[in-house]
């Protein structure tokens, strides 16, 4: 039972956290960072297994690989922003959490880039 | 699952606040903040390890 693990140690690392909250408060957001990680490690292998039906499936439409690898890659860069950003506000860097959100929505940009000028291509053949 | 990491994590957080309380009470302020700095590093150490898995693991299911 992966939930049951994966819930326990959240509330083991929360009541960690109030406690140490009180006498030595820099150390909650490794504490957390931890959990985090933790926990994502934990979910991997199921992930996995749902990225893998998902190729498969792909594959089955005979969609080009090259567009669900680009859906992928946009996932992992938003996770690892939303992940960065949120620890940063955890430790009360709201500031810098915004600029991590923006370079992610950039960098995502820059990936469907291509994706949006195929489109256009596209369009402009089918235009007389 | 590696729960021995939020467990040193923890028990080293409270170690050092009450080895701080300690060294506040025989009046040495100084001594108790580089304690906190020195237990902040080695917390730190310890994550990194988790956070540089955690992004290799990222990259390698997402393909980045």
């Amino acid at each position: 039972m992966a939930i049951v693990q994966i819930v326990g140690l959240g509330l083991v690392t929360a009541f960690l956290a109030v406690i140490i909250r009180q006498t030595k408060p820099e150390l909650t957001v490794p504490l957390a960072l931890a959990a985090g990680a933790l926990i994502f490690l934990q979910i991997l292998g199921e992930l996995g297994t749902a990225l893998g039906f998902l190729s498969q499936l792909s594959n089955r439409a005979g969609l080009d690989p090259i567009y669900l690898g680009l859906v992928l890659r946009t996932t992992g860069i938003a996770y690892l922003g939303s992940f960065g950003a949120q620890t940063c506000r955890d430790m009360g860097e709201g500031a810098l959490a915004e600029k991590i959100e923006f370079a992610t929505k950039v960098l995502i940009m820059v990936l469907a880039l291509p994706i949006l000028g195929g489109i256009l291509g596209l369009v402009e053949q089918l235009l007389p | 699952m590696d729960v021995e990491m939020i467990f040193r994590i923890a028990g080293i957080g409270l170690l050092i606040s009450v080895l701080s309380m300690v060294l506040k009470q025989a009046g040495k302020e100084e001594q108790a903040q580089m304690l906190t700095l020195a237990g902040v590093v080695v917390v730190l150490m310890l994550i990194l390890q988790l956070v540089s898995q955690l992004f290799a693991s990222v990259r390698s299911v997402f393909g980045l």
